[in-house]
């Protein structure tokens, strides 16, 4: 089974430095598009090969390159900008490459870069991860070193900086017009789109902003081809995909496995299943901001048309379970807490009403919860739905909200009726966040 | 007022930059990484440097999490409170950690050694529960390994 993102990865050790980078073939589909390829080529073969932004949108990269402007009327600096921001709670996916092999990212950066002919490149990195923060910093300097960043990189004419920018801890960094008012030394507000950052992004220029997986698959698929990548996935879908699972089963993890795989061989033969003692109730597919899904849907494919019929979303790949002996309640309580606090603030109905419910699911699981508050539960999941919103953020949050009070709904119904938690060791209320 | 170290650093930020106050976040960045926060006088201080109003510096640093307008201790523990970790009991870690130290979150101990703050996510869900202090990441934790973690940090 191939595996090309994660091949030189080497849990707990050093990531390949650029010689050794460079043994296994790294940076030869730099060389190969500086010599052989026009940008449009470029950008050609990336749509032809399907790949998906790996960020949870799953829009095909090379078809959202293909909006910004070329050409020499076009504005300038253009810029590239890798979102490493992975703030979607139980998302741990892009560690593994940040952290395992920066050069590869440098890469895949360049290629991008080359693709929309942008001149400035960011990396924006998480706070927390200072391992990659490390890495990253020592693999942009060998790479200027080697002339693969800088002025005329390879004597091609093609100039590229890249600069590694820290966060400062806001999950709406995540969210692509945010992360440029970030950038920007402003508040992280999302932006009205249009004008889409493709036209009109960083400092008012052209830009592209891709997720760190979505980046890392471009030097292979320029050096093997479209055809190639499409045949790596198990579906429609094209490519491998990091894969993760936390939460109480055997072996939680981070794999490289074929888009596509299912999520039953994810959760039993990669995670080992269950732990002893525990059962498996449900799991959410792609982070905090996705549906539940539950026993029937186990042997789906993870790819994001599956996920998407089954009515949820394969968001990051990276699955949290719910066992049988943590509270649905406190579940989503704790998600609705992360998304209240994260809340720009920017927008009334994700401002008022995720605090709203937090309060609502508080007294729920506190055993104070009223029969009415599930119908109140219920309209915030259409109000702060799709299209009620500035941004993605609450609609987000309402995925495994509505989910929960479908394939749940008798657990918040016995936490009214009860009045009190039945997870709770005693009757008294054990705080949950 | 701004050390000659901390001018430095900030006017290589704004060379990046198309303008001074673009390179906001980052001078707020050098500042605590000074001082361990960003007081208001030193908030006022970057303001002057990159040519903003501090009503406006201050409506940015008050967005980021990580950025403190209040002293914080010599160590700052950031305790994972996100859905993996709640999954895998991190508020038995909270629990210690606050009974440990004799603080609640947004609190320092007396001595002056730790801050305790909530986080969201770390990044590390498949090895929660999870907690950082200062610039080191702790996994698979567990109540009995908190003694000789915390035993590190004086």
């Amino acid at each position: 089974m191939e595996k090309p993102l994660t091949q030189y990865i080497v849990p707990g050790r050093k990531p390949l430095n650029l010689k050794e980078y460079e043994k296994v073939g790294g940076y030869a589909s730099v060389r190969k598009i500086l010599k052989e390829m026009a940008p449009q080529e470029v950008q050609a073969l990336v749509k032809e090969s399907n790949l998906k932004g790996r960020g949870g949108a799953g829009f095909n990269t090379g078809l959202k390159w293909s909006f910004v402007p070329m050409g020499p009327e076009a504005a300038q600096p253009k810029y590239l900008v890798a979102n490493a921001d992975e703030m979607e709670p139980g998302t741990f996916k892009d560690r593994l490459l940040l952290e395992g092999n920066p050069h590869q990212l440098i890469e895949g950066m360049i290629v991008a870069a080359y693709a929309i002919q942008a001149s400035i490149s960011y990396v924006f990195l998480r706070w927390a991860y200072k391992v990659a923060a490390r890495e990253i910093t020592q693999a942009i300097q060998e790479a200027y070193e080697a002339g693969y960043l800088g002025k005329n990189i390879l004597g091609s004419g093609f100039d590229l900086e890249m600069h590694l920018h820290t966060g400062v801890g806001r999950y709406m960094c995540g969210e692509e017009t945010a992360l440029l008012n970030a950038l920007e030394g402003k508040r992280a507000n999302p932006r009205a789109k249009p004008p889409f950052p493709q036209v009109s992004g960083l400092f008012g220029k052209p830009t592209i902003v891709n997720n760190v997986e979505t980046l890392c698959c471009l030097p292979h698929i320029i050096n093997n081809g479209a055809e190639w990548f499409k045949k790596l996935g198990l579906t429609e879908d094209a490519g491998t995909k990091l894969y993760g699972v936390s939460g109480r089963v055997k072996t939680p993890g981070c794999w490289e496995l074929p888009m596509g795989t299912t999520i039953r061989e994810l959760l039993e033969e990669h995670a080992g299943g269950m732990q002893d003692g525990y059962l498996f109730r449900g799991l959410l597919p792609g982070g905090a901001s996705t549906d539940f899904l539950v026993e029937e849907h186990l042997d789906l494919p993870m790819d994001y048309p599956s996920i998407q019929v089954a009515g949820s979303r394969m968001g990051t790949g990276t699955m949290i379970i719910l066992d049988d002996q943590t509270c649905p309640v406190g579940f989503t309580l704790n998600l609705q807490h992360f998304f209240a606090q994260e809340s720009c603030g920017f927008c009334t109905p994700c401002r008022e009403g995720l605090p709203w419910v937090e309060k609502i699911l508080l007294a729920i699981d506190k055993g104070e919860g009223k029969p009415e508050h599930l119908l109140t539960l219920d309209f915030h999941t259409k109000y702060l739905g799709p299209g009620n919103t500035f941004c993605a953020l609450a609609p987000g949050a309402m995925e495994p909200l509505q989910s929960a009070l479908k394939y749940f709904r008798e657990d918040f119904e016995r936490h009214i009726h009860e009045h009190h938690c039945p997870w709770s060791k005693s009757k008294a209320w054990q705080p949950s966040i | 007022m701004l050390t000659a170290e901390e001018k430095h650093q900030i006017d290589h930020e704004i060379s990046l930059v198309p303008s001074p106050k673009n390179a906001c976040i980052e001078a707020l960045k050098i500042v605590q990484q000074s001082h361990g926060w960003v007081s208001d006088e030193s908030l006022k201080d970057v303001a002057e440097y990159v040519g903003m109003s501090t009503a406006e510096l201050d409506s940015v640093a008050t967005f980021y999490n990580l950025i403190f307008r209040r002293p914080v201790g010599r160590h700052v523990i950031l305790l994972c409170d996100s859905i993996s970790c709640y999954v895998m009991g991190y508020e038995d870690i909270r629990n210690q950690l606050f009974e440990k130290l004799h603080i609640q979150y947004g609190q320092t101990t007396a001595d002056g050694r730790f801050t305790i703050l909530p986080n969201c996510c770390l990044g590390t869900c498949d090895c929660a529960p999870a907690l950082m202090i200062d610039h080191d990441l702790y996994r698979n934790l567990t109540v009995e390994q908190l003694d000789e973690i915390l035993s590190k940090y004086t």
